[in-house]
Protein backbone atom coordinates (compact mmCIF):
# COMPACT_ATOMS: atom_id res chain seq x y z
CA UNK A 1 0.00 0.00 0.00
CA UNK A 2 1.19 3.55 -0.96
CA UNK A 3 0.34 5.44 1.85
CA UNK A 4 1.05 9.49 3.09
CA UNK A 5 1.28 10.71 6.79
CA UNK A 6 1.23 13.60 7.64
CA UNK A 7 2.94 14.87 11.50
CA UNK A 8 6.40 13.04 12.16
CA UNK A 9 6.08 13.39 15.41
CA UNK A 10 5.99 10.09 17.62
CA UNK A 11 3.04 8.37 16.85
CA UNK A 12 3.58 9.17 13.31
CA UNK A 13 7.40 8.16 13.25
CA UNK A 14 6.59 4.85 14.90
CA UNK A 15 3.52 4.62 11.98
CA UNK A 16 6.00 5.30 9.15
CA UNK A 17 8.22 3.01 10.79
CA UNK A 18 5.94 -0.15 11.13
CA UNK A 19 4.36 0.44 7.91
CA UNK A 20 7.95 0.35 6.09
CA UNK A 21 9.00 -2.50 7.73
CA UNK A 22 6.22 -4.62 6.46
CA UNK A 23 7.47 -3.35 3.16
CA UNK A 24 4.56 -0.71 1.85
CA UNK A 25 5.36 2.70 0.29
CA UNK A 26 5.80 5.26 2.95
CA UNK A 27 5.81 8.98 2.84
CA UNK A 28 5.86 11.25 5.87
CA UNK A 29 5.55 15.11 5.20
CA UNK A 30 6.01 17.47 8.42
CA UNK A 31 6.44 21.45 8.40
CA UNK A 32 9.89 20.55 10.64
CA UNK A 33 13.23 18.79 8.77
CA UNK A 34 14.33 18.61 12.81
CA UNK A 35 10.91 16.05 13.63
CA UNK A 36 12.56 13.86 11.01
CA UNK A 37 15.31 12.77 13.67
CA UNK A 38 12.32 10.64 15.29
CA UNK A 39 12.58 7.98 12.11
CA UNK A 40 14.71 4.81 12.45
CA UNK A 41 18.16 5.22 10.44
CA UNK A 42 17.02 1.84 8.71
CA UNK A 43 13.52 3.47 7.51
CA UNK A 44 13.37 3.47 3.20
CA UNK A 45 10.50 5.56 2.44
CA UNK A 46 10.47 9.27 1.73
CA UNK A 47 10.61 11.93 4.27
CA UNK A 48 9.53 15.56 3.00
CA UNK A 49 9.57 18.85 4.41
CA UNK A 50 5.92 20.37 3.42
CA UNK A 51 2.25 21.42 5.04
CA UNK A 52 -0.27 18.50 4.98
CA UNK A 53 -2.72 21.66 4.27
CA UNK A 54 -1.46 22.95 1.47
CA UNK A 55 -2.52 21.63 -1.75
CA UNK A 56 1.21 22.13 -3.47
CA UNK A 57 3.00 20.58 -0.84
CA UNK A 58 0.19 17.17 -0.48
CA UNK A 59 1.03 16.92 -4.49
CA UNK A 60 4.63 16.90 -4.37
CA UNK A 61 4.44 14.13 -1.09
CA UNK A 62 2.17 12.63 -4.06
CA UNK A 63 -1.34 12.37 -2.63
CA UNK A 64 -2.72 11.68 -6.11
CA UNK A 65 -1.23 7.96 -5.90
CA UNK A 66 -2.08 7.00 -2.32
CA UNK A 67 -4.06 4.58 -1.19
CA UNK A 68 -4.30 6.07 2.35
CA UNK A 69 -3.67 9.46 4.21
CA UNK A 70 -2.99 9.58 7.54
CA UNK A 71 -3.27 13.13 9.48
CA UNK A 72 -1.43 12.83 12.86
CA UNK A 73 0.03 16.44 13.84
CA UNK A 74 -0.57 18.06 17.32
CA UNK A 75 -3.07 20.50 15.52
CA UNK A 76 -6.64 19.08 15.24
CA UNK A 77 -7.57 21.26 12.82
CA UNK A 78 -4.99 20.86 11.24
CA UNK A 79 -5.62 16.99 10.69
CA UNK A 80 -9.14 17.87 10.23
CA UNK A 81 -8.58 20.02 7.67
CA UNK A 82 -5.81 17.51 5.89
CA UNK A 83 -7.93 14.95 6.06
CA UNK A 84 -10.81 16.55 4.25
CA UNK A 85 -8.41 18.05 1.92
CA UNK A 86 -7.50 14.35 1.18
CA UNK A 87 -11.00 13.20 0.86
CA UNK A 88 -12.70 15.74 -0.76
CA UNK A 89 -10.10 16.92 -2.93
CA UNK A 90 -8.61 14.12 -3.69
CA UNK A 91 -10.29 11.43 -3.16
CA UNK A 92 -7.93 9.33 -1.59
CA UNK A 93 -9.78 5.68 -0.42
CA UNK A 94 -8.69 5.69 2.88
CA UNK A 95 -8.40 8.45 5.27
CA UNK A 96 -7.67 8.10 9.12
CA UNK A 97 -7.20 11.27 11.22
CA UNK A 98 -6.05 12.03 14.93
CA UNK A 99 -8.44 14.30 16.70
CA UNK A 100 -7.89 14.64 20.89
CA UNK A 101 -10.95 16.75 21.28
CA UNK A 102 -13.73 13.88 21.68
CA UNK A 103 -16.28 16.32 20.70
CA UNK A 104 -14.85 17.47 17.80
CA UNK A 105 -14.02 13.68 16.61
CA UNK A 106 -17.57 12.99 17.07
CA UNK A 107 -18.93 15.44 15.03
CA UNK A 108 -16.25 14.74 12.17
CA UNK A 109 -17.03 11.16 12.08
CA UNK A 110 -20.72 12.03 11.79
CA UNK A 111 -19.71 13.89 8.68
CA UNK A 112 -17.68 10.83 7.47
CA UNK A 113 -14.00 11.48 8.28
CA UNK A 114 -12.87 8.13 10.27
CA UNK A 115 -11.25 9.94 13.12
CA UNK A 116 -9.63 8.52 16.97
CA UNK A 117 -9.27 10.75 19.48
CA UNK A 118 -6.47 9.10 22.06
CA UNK A 119 -7.74 10.87 24.22
CA UNK A 120 -10.76 8.63 24.89
CA UNK A 121 -8.58 5.42 23.78
CA UNK A 122 -6.21 6.08 26.31
CA UNK A 123 -8.44 7.06 29.26
CA UNK A 124 -10.20 3.96 28.40
CA UNK A 125 -7.26 2.01 28.83
CA UNK A 126 -6.04 3.62 32.04
CA UNK A 127 -9.29 2.85 33.56
CA UNK A 128 -8.94 -0.83 32.57
CA UNK A 129 -5.17 -0.68 34.06
CA UNK A 130 -6.62 0.91 36.95
CA UNK A 131 -9.60 -1.40 37.90
CA UNK A 132 -9.11 -4.44 35.56
CA UNK A 133 -10.94 -6.36 32.78
CA UNK A 134 -14.52 -6.81 34.42
CA UNK B 1 -29.06 39.61 13.92
CA UNK B 2 -26.63 37.45 16.17
CA UNK B 3 -23.05 37.29 14.82
CA UNK B 4 -20.31 35.58 16.60
CA UNK B 5 -17.14 36.38 15.49
CA UNK B 6 -14.24 33.96 16.08
CA UNK B 7 -10.83 36.10 16.64
CA UNK B 8 -10.59 38.92 18.44
CA UNK B 9 -7.24 40.49 16.17
CA UNK B 10 -7.85 43.91 14.31
CA UNK B 11 -9.86 42.44 11.83
CA UNK B 12 -12.06 40.84 14.65
CA UNK B 13 -12.01 43.80 16.30
CA UNK B 14 -13.12 46.61 13.94
CA UNK B 15 -15.54 44.45 12.41
CA UNK B 16 -16.83 44.25 15.75
CA UNK B 17 -17.32 48.18 16.17
CA UNK B 18 -18.83 48.12 12.88
CA UNK B 19 -21.36 45.71 13.55
CA UNK B 20 -22.53 47.09 16.84
CA UNK B 21 -22.83 50.04 15.54
CA UNK B 22 -25.71 49.10 12.92
CA UNK B 23 -27.24 47.83 15.69
CA UNK B 24 -26.57 43.76 15.54
CA UNK B 25 -26.36 41.52 18.62
CA UNK B 26 -22.65 40.40 18.59
CA UNK B 27 -20.09 38.09 20.24
CA UNK B 28 -16.71 37.72 19.81
CA UNK B 29 -14.64 34.39 20.96
CA UNK B 30 -10.82 34.32 21.14
CA UNK B 31 -8.44 32.74 23.31
CA UNK B 32 -6.24 35.41 24.62
CA UNK B 33 -7.67 36.90 27.96
CA UNK B 34 -5.71 39.67 27.02
CA UNK B 35 -7.07 40.66 23.87
CA UNK B 36 -10.71 40.11 25.58
CA UNK B 37 -9.85 43.14 28.23
CA UNK B 38 -9.03 45.12 25.05
CA UNK B 39 -12.80 44.60 23.98
CA UNK B 40 -13.91 45.07 27.56
CA UNK B 41 -12.25 48.25 27.38
CA UNK B 42 -13.50 49.86 24.46
CA UNK B 43 -17.08 48.29 23.14
CA UNK B 44 -18.27 46.56 27.03
CA UNK B 45 -18.67 42.60 27.12
CA UNK B 46 -18.79 41.80 24.05
CA UNK B 47 -15.90 39.34 23.94
CA UNK B 48 -15.66 35.76 25.75
CA UNK B 49 -12.28 34.13 26.37
CA UNK B 50 -12.61 30.85 24.70
CA UNK B 51 -11.38 28.50 21.80
CA UNK B 52 -14.30 29.07 19.00
CA UNK B 53 -13.86 25.62 17.74
CA UNK B 54 -14.95 24.02 20.59
CA UNK B 55 -18.25 22.77 20.62
CA UNK B 56 -18.85 23.84 24.47
CA UNK B 57 -17.52 27.10 23.92
CA UNK B 58 -20.14 27.52 20.98
CA UNK B 59 -22.97 26.15 22.95
CA UNK B 60 -21.90 28.68 25.43
CA UNK B 61 -21.65 31.49 23.65
CA UNK B 62 -25.78 30.42 22.31
CA UNK B 63 -24.32 29.84 18.82
CA UNK B 64 -27.62 27.58 18.27
CA UNK B 65 -29.52 30.69 17.66
CA UNK B 66 -26.96 32.40 15.91
CA UNK B 67 -27.94 33.82 12.43
CA UNK B 68 -24.34 34.34 11.70
CA UNK B 69 -20.99 33.29 12.16
CA UNK B 70 -17.43 34.67 10.87
CA UNK B 71 -14.25 33.50 11.40
CA UNK B 72 -11.53 35.64 11.50
CA UNK B 73 -8.45 34.19 12.91
CA UNK B 74 -5.08 34.17 11.19
CA UNK B 75 -5.18 30.15 11.28
CA UNK B 76 -6.68 29.07 8.18
CA UNK B 77 -7.57 25.73 9.55
CA UNK B 78 -9.07 27.33 12.73
CA UNK B 79 -11.03 29.72 10.45
CA UNK B 80 -12.39 26.26 8.47
CA UNK B 81 -13.30 24.12 11.80
CA UNK B 82 -14.85 26.75 13.33
CA UNK B 83 -17.21 27.45 10.73
CA UNK B 84 -17.86 23.34 10.33
CA UNK B 85 -18.78 22.68 13.70
CA UNK B 86 -21.01 25.98 13.61
CA UNK B 87 -22.72 24.64 10.70
CA UNK B 88 -23.07 21.36 11.62
CA UNK B 89 -23.30 21.23 15.12
CA UNK B 90 -25.61 24.56 15.96
CA UNK B 91 -27.17 24.49 12.30
CA UNK B 92 -25.54 28.23 12.20
CA UNK B 93 -27.54 29.06 8.99
CA UNK B 94 -24.33 31.42 7.28
CA UNK B 95 -21.03 31.03 7.98
CA UNK B 96 -17.81 33.49 6.36
CA UNK B 97 -14.33 32.18 6.95
CA UNK B 98 -11.29 34.73 6.47
CA UNK B 99 -8.79 32.98 4.51
CA UNK B 100 -5.20 33.60 4.74
CA UNK B 101 -3.93 31.51 2.20
CA UNK B 102 -5.72 32.83 -1.49
CA UNK B 103 -5.06 28.86 -2.61
CA UNK B 104 -7.39 27.33 0.26
CA UNK B 105 -10.43 29.82 -0.82
CA UNK B 106 -11.47 26.93 -3.34
CA UNK B 107 -10.70 24.40 -0.48
CA UNK B 108 -13.49 26.30 1.91
CA UNK B 109 -15.71 26.56 -0.88
CA UNK B 110 -15.59 22.58 -1.28
CA UNK B 111 -15.90 21.85 2.33
CA UNK B 112 -19.11 23.77 2.64
CA UNK B 113 -18.25 27.08 3.65
CA UNK B 114 -20.88 29.73 2.47
CA UNK B 115 -18.43 32.34 1.82
CA UNK B 116 -14.67 33.18 2.06
CA UNK B 117 -12.88 36.25 2.37
CA UNK B 118 -9.29 36.40 1.67
CA UNK B 119 -8.04 39.33 2.73
CA UNK B 120 -4.25 38.93 0.90
CA UNK B 121 -6.33 38.72 -2.35
CA UNK B 122 -8.47 41.80 -1.31
CA UNK B 123 -5.37 43.53 -0.74
CA UNK B 124 -3.43 42.37 -3.85
CA UNK B 125 -6.19 43.50 -5.79
CA UNK B 126 -6.10 46.68 -4.19
CA UNK B 127 -2.77 47.38 -5.07
CA UNK B 128 -3.60 46.50 -8.49
CA UNK B 129 -5.78 48.81 -9.43
CA UNK B 130 -3.58 51.54 -8.25
CA UNK B 131 -0.29 50.35 -10.53
CA UNK B 132 -0.96 52.58 -13.78
CA UNK B 133 0.44 49.93 -16.03
CA UNK B 134 -2.24 47.19 -14.89
CA UNK B 135 -4.07 46.20 -17.91
CA UNK B 136 -6.84 44.78 -15.81
CA UNK B 137 -8.57 45.57 -12.51
CA UNK B 138 -11.21 43.43 -10.70
CA UNK B 139 -14.32 46.18 -9.18
CA UNK B 140 -16.51 43.12 -8.24
CA UNK B 141 -16.99 39.69 -8.01
CA UNK B 142 -19.99 37.92 -7.68
CA UNK B 143 -18.32 34.36 -6.51
CA UNK B 144 -21.47 32.43 -6.69
CA UNK B 145 -22.23 32.99 -9.78
CA UNK B 146 -18.65 32.98 -11.17
CA UNK B 147 -19.00 36.26 -12.41
CA UNK B 148 -16.89 39.69 -12.07
CA UNK B 149 -17.35 43.10 -12.77
CA UNK B 150 -13.52 44.25 -14.28
CA UNK B 151 -12.16 47.61 -15.73
CA UNK B 152 -9.49 47.01 -18.44
CA UNK B 153 -7.70 49.52 -20.17
CA UNK B 154 -7.05 48.84 -23.76
CA UNK B 155 -3.65 48.83 -25.03
CA UNK B 156 -2.20 50.57 -28.30
CA UNK B 157 -1.76 47.81 -30.63
CA UNK B 158 -3.95 45.02 -29.44
CA UNK B 159 -6.22 43.28 -30.94
CA UNK B 160 -9.59 45.42 -29.78
CA UNK B 161 -8.53 48.55 -31.14
CA UNK B 162 -9.92 50.47 -34.26
CA UNK B 163 -12.99 47.60 -34.71
CA UNK B 164 -16.15 47.63 -34.07
CA UNK B 165 -17.09 45.85 -30.76
CA UNK B 166 -19.12 42.91 -33.51
CA UNK B 167 -16.21 42.23 -35.21
CA UNK B 168 -14.11 41.19 -31.85
CA UNK B 169 -13.92 37.81 -30.38
CA UNK B 170 -15.33 38.21 -27.28
CA UNK B 171 -15.27 34.88 -24.72
CA UNK B 172 -18.91 33.77 -24.28
CA UNK B 173 -21.30 35.30 -21.96
CA UNK B 174 -18.40 38.23 -21.31
CA UNK B 175 -20.18 41.78 -21.95
CA UNK B 176 -18.67 45.02 -22.41
CA UNK B 177 -20.94 47.91 -20.63
CA UNK B 178 -19.59 50.83 -20.59
CA UNK B 179 -16.55 53.17 -22.30
CA UNK B 180 -14.41 55.70 -20.64
CA UNK B 181 -12.66 57.91 -22.92
CA UNK B 182 -10.30 60.56 -21.57
CA UNK B 183 -12.09 61.19 -18.64
CA UNK B 184 -15.77 61.77 -20.16
CA UNK B 185 -18.80 60.88 -19.03
CA UNK B 186 -19.14 57.34 -19.66
CA UNK B 187 -20.94 55.50 -22.33
CA UNK B 188 -23.07 52.50 -22.82
CA UNK B 189 -21.38 50.48 -25.19
CA UNK B 190 -22.88 49.22 -28.45
CA UNK B 191 -21.97 46.29 -30.98
CA UNK B 192 -20.86 49.52 -33.52
CA UNK B 193 -18.78 50.90 -30.49
CA UNK B 194 -15.22 51.23 -31.97
CA UNK B 195 -12.37 50.94 -29.24
CA UNK B 196 -9.66 53.15 -29.39
CA UNK B 197 -6.50 53.40 -27.40
CA UNK B 198 -6.26 53.90 -23.46
CA UNK B 199 -9.97 53.70 -23.13
CA UNK B 200 -11.28 52.49 -20.32
CA UNK B 201 -14.04 49.44 -20.42
CA UNK B 202 -15.97 48.00 -17.72
CA UNK B 203 -17.02 44.40 -18.44
CA UNK B 204 -19.04 41.78 -17.40
CA UNK B 205 -17.04 38.49 -17.61
CA UNK B 206 -17.05 34.90 -16.27
CA UNK B 207 -14.19 34.50 -14.37
CA UNK B 208 -12.88 32.03 -16.22
CA UNK B 209 -13.37 34.00 -19.33
CA UNK B 210 -10.46 36.74 -17.28
CA UNK B 211 -7.40 35.68 -19.47
CA UNK B 212 -9.28 35.81 -22.62
CA UNK B 213 -10.46 39.34 -22.33
CA UNK B 214 -7.15 40.12 -21.09
CA UNK B 215 -5.13 39.46 -24.19
CA UNK B 216 -7.94 41.06 -26.10
CA UNK B 217 -7.35 44.27 -24.98
CA UNK B 218 -3.78 44.30 -23.61
CA UNK B 219 -2.34 41.70 -26.33
CA UNK B 220 -0.45 39.99 -23.79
Amino acid sequence: MNVLIMGCGRVGAQLASLLDAEGHKVTVLDVDAHSFRRLPPTFGGMALVGDGTSEDSLKEAGIEEADAFVAVTQGDNRNVMAAQIARQIFNVPKVVCRIYDPLRKDIYESLGLEAISPTTVFAELLKEKLLGNS
Amino acid sequence: MYIIIIGGGSVGYYLCKALLSEGHEVLVLDKDAGKCERFEDDMGSVCVRGDGCETATLAAAGASRADLLIATTNEDEDNLVACQVAKHQFGVPRTIARVNNPKNEKIFQKLGIDRTISITNLILEHIEGELPTHPLIHLLTMKEEGTEIVEVRVREGSEAVGKPIKKLHLPPDSFLVLLIRNGQKPRIITEDTVLQANDHVIALTPTASEDVLRRLFTGS
